[in-house]
């Protein structure tokens, strides 16, 4: 038995759960951290990783659902084990994992640190009607594979009417790819020549475009330039399917006649199925800087399985994994956690036309105009080209260099002030300062 | 920082009217704030939820979101609309002295 504090004596088990991009971010900077040191298993309940960031384009034909798979082990430091099973449940106290393996048995693993990174699923079954249209093809969405596919075909064949875009409730992943969509489909239906036949609406439960005042009003600039209706503070309550309507818990109504719909998330099922591990909705709380679980000790998390206050988003677990790295090092030796996250998420913003928007910001600082990472960079809450291209070229880096978990040249885990312009008001902008 | 005062107490709230120093509150500031808020009649369910929304702040330092109260509260989220319309989380937290829940992004 190893406990804290204690310096490991053989190599330390760490178990990661989740081969997505958090995971397998994790793992691999784990591995390059803790060397032999440690035996790193982890654990997926398949083996095929996708890249999700280009599930938005599924809809529109513009990418072949394959192209976006490619097996997970290919991107695991070969110093890394892979188990391919379920998670049934974390027996947090005794610090052991159970599952059933790829073999139809159980298995059990042991762990002296436990990494939770199996996202965030959706939840359709918790809004009435929802789980029962999406399967009677009377109601779509674009975040799975599945999903997407079956939306291109429904998109191919729409020629008239209105199309809304509904948000059920956040945290959701890649908070900004709902208005992405309609500004994609806004594109999509003028490059066929019927946009002047399309309605197109985005309805939100926020009371804005988006979270942070000076980026949800350039985007609903944008949504206006483009002729997308906003309907704010719509929390949907029921969808009926059968009458192509939704409806909000406040009794207003909007007819569709083709829906793309974000379900609600939460955290994989056996996070409920492990006393301890999580909160109410299946994400495990962590300390917001040192991503340790706040339940316990041995448990850390990071990506879109956190209750963090940050975008659940690749940028995130990218910006993560290396605070964690450190800490569960630092928490194996004893020693006092000292990585410390401070909430940074980028995001492209895909406005169509070959053209795209770049957000930054971190739990402090809100989305700003701008250049990142400094003052030659790209563009920040404007649309252009170059950011279109930067979208483009990040699936490369992704899989070549975000998944192995290498630092990249002036992108590292601090949000950079510089290149921001703070067009906060001067009191709040001092504050900010002051903090960094 | 603007005030406001309830139950013959001043108090200091942001722009949006949550109370900037929790501590400051107490139940019988909870009916002024409602009715300021456009609630007349605070029934049980309604201190039921409030109670749970500050027991929570204690617990976690933030408010619950909507669905973890329908979750957690013991009031489904139909019922918590009809009794804070519009923003249940956001208006129990304001009438239970507690900072706007943190919304994520």
């Amino acid at each position: 038995m190893r406990g804290t504090g204690a310096a490991p004596t053989g190599p330390a088990r760490v178990v990661v759960l989740g081969a997505g991009t958090g995971g397998t971010i994790a793992a691999n900077r784990l591995r390059r951290t803790l060397g032999d040191t440690a035996l790193i298993t982890v654990v997926d309940r398949d083996a095929q990783h996708v890249y999700q960031p280009g599930l938005l384009f599924v809809p529109f034909g513009r990418v072949d659902p394959s192209a976006l798979l490619r097996p997970r082990r290919r991107f695991l430091h070969p110093g890394v084990g892979f188990a391919e099973g379920d998670v049934d449940h974390v027996d947090v106290p005794g610090r052991r994992v159970h599952l059933t393996g790829a073999d139809g048995r159980e298995q059990v693993l042991d762990y002296d640190v436990l990494v939770v990174a199996t996202g965030a699923v959706l939840v359709p079954e918790e809004t009435d009607g929802l789980a029962a249209a999406l399967a009677n093809g009377q109601a779509h969405t674009f975040y799975t594979l599945e999903a997407a596919a079956e939306l291109a075909g429904a998109l191919a064949g729409f020629t008239a009417g209105r199309l809304v875009v509904n948000v059920v409730d956040l945290p959701i992943k890649c908070p900004v790819a709902p208005l992405e969509f309609c500004f994609l489909a806004d594109h999509y239906f003028r490059r066929r020549g019927i946009r002047d036949r399309v309605q197109l609406t985005y309805a939100t439960p926020l009371d804005a475009a988006f979270t942070k005042p000076i980026a949800a009003r350039a985007l609903a600039d944008l949504l206006k330039s483009k002729g997308v209706e906003l309907v704010t503070e719509f929390n949907t309550g029921s969808v009926d399917g059968a009458a192509r309507r939704l409806t909000s818990y406040d009794g207003r109504e909007l007819a569709y006649d083709l829906a793309v719909v974000v379900p609600l998330h939460a955290g994989a099922g056996y996070v409920a199925r492990s006393p301890g591990l999580g909160d109410a909705l299946g994400f495990v709380p962590v300390d917001e800087h040192t991503l340790q679980s706040t339940q316990d000790p041995h448990v850390f998390a990071l990506g879109d399985s956190t209750d963090l206050p940050a975008s659940k988003a690749g940028s995130v677990a990218h910006f993560e994994g290396e605070v964690l790295a450190e800490n569960v090092r630092r928490h194996l030796c004893g020693q006092a956690l000292a990585g410390r996250f401070d909430g940074h998420t980028n995001c492209f913003i895909e406005t169509g036309g070959g053209k795209a928007l770049l957000i930054d910001f971190n739990y402090d600082t809100e989305p700003l105009p701008g250049h990142y990472p400094a003052r030659i960079g790209l563009p920040l809450l404007r649309e252009s080209r170059l950011n279109h291209l930067g979208k483009l070229a990040f699936e490369q880096l992704y899989w070549h260099a975000l998944l192995p978990g290498r630092d990249l040249p002036g992108i590292g885990s601090p949000m950079p002030l510089r290149g921001k312009h703070n067009r906060l008001p001067a009191a709040a902008a001092a504050g900010t300062t002051k903090e960094k | 920082m603007p005030t406001a005062t309830y139950a013959g107490r001043q108090v200091t709230v942001n722009d949006e009217g949550f109370f900037e120093h929790p501590q400051d509150w107490t139940e019988a500031m909870a009916p002024e704030i409602a009715a300021s808020a456009g609630i007349d009649h605070l029934g049980e369910d309604h201190w039921r939820v409030i109670k749970f929304m500050r027991t929570q702040y204690e617990q976690t330092g933030s408010g619950p979101t909507v669905r973890l109260l329908g979750k957690s509260s013991g009031v489904s989220v139909k019922e918590l609309y009809a009794l804070f319309p519009k923003g249940p989380a956001k208006l129990a937290a304001k009438i239970a002295g507690i900072p706007k829940p943190r919304g994520c992004i």
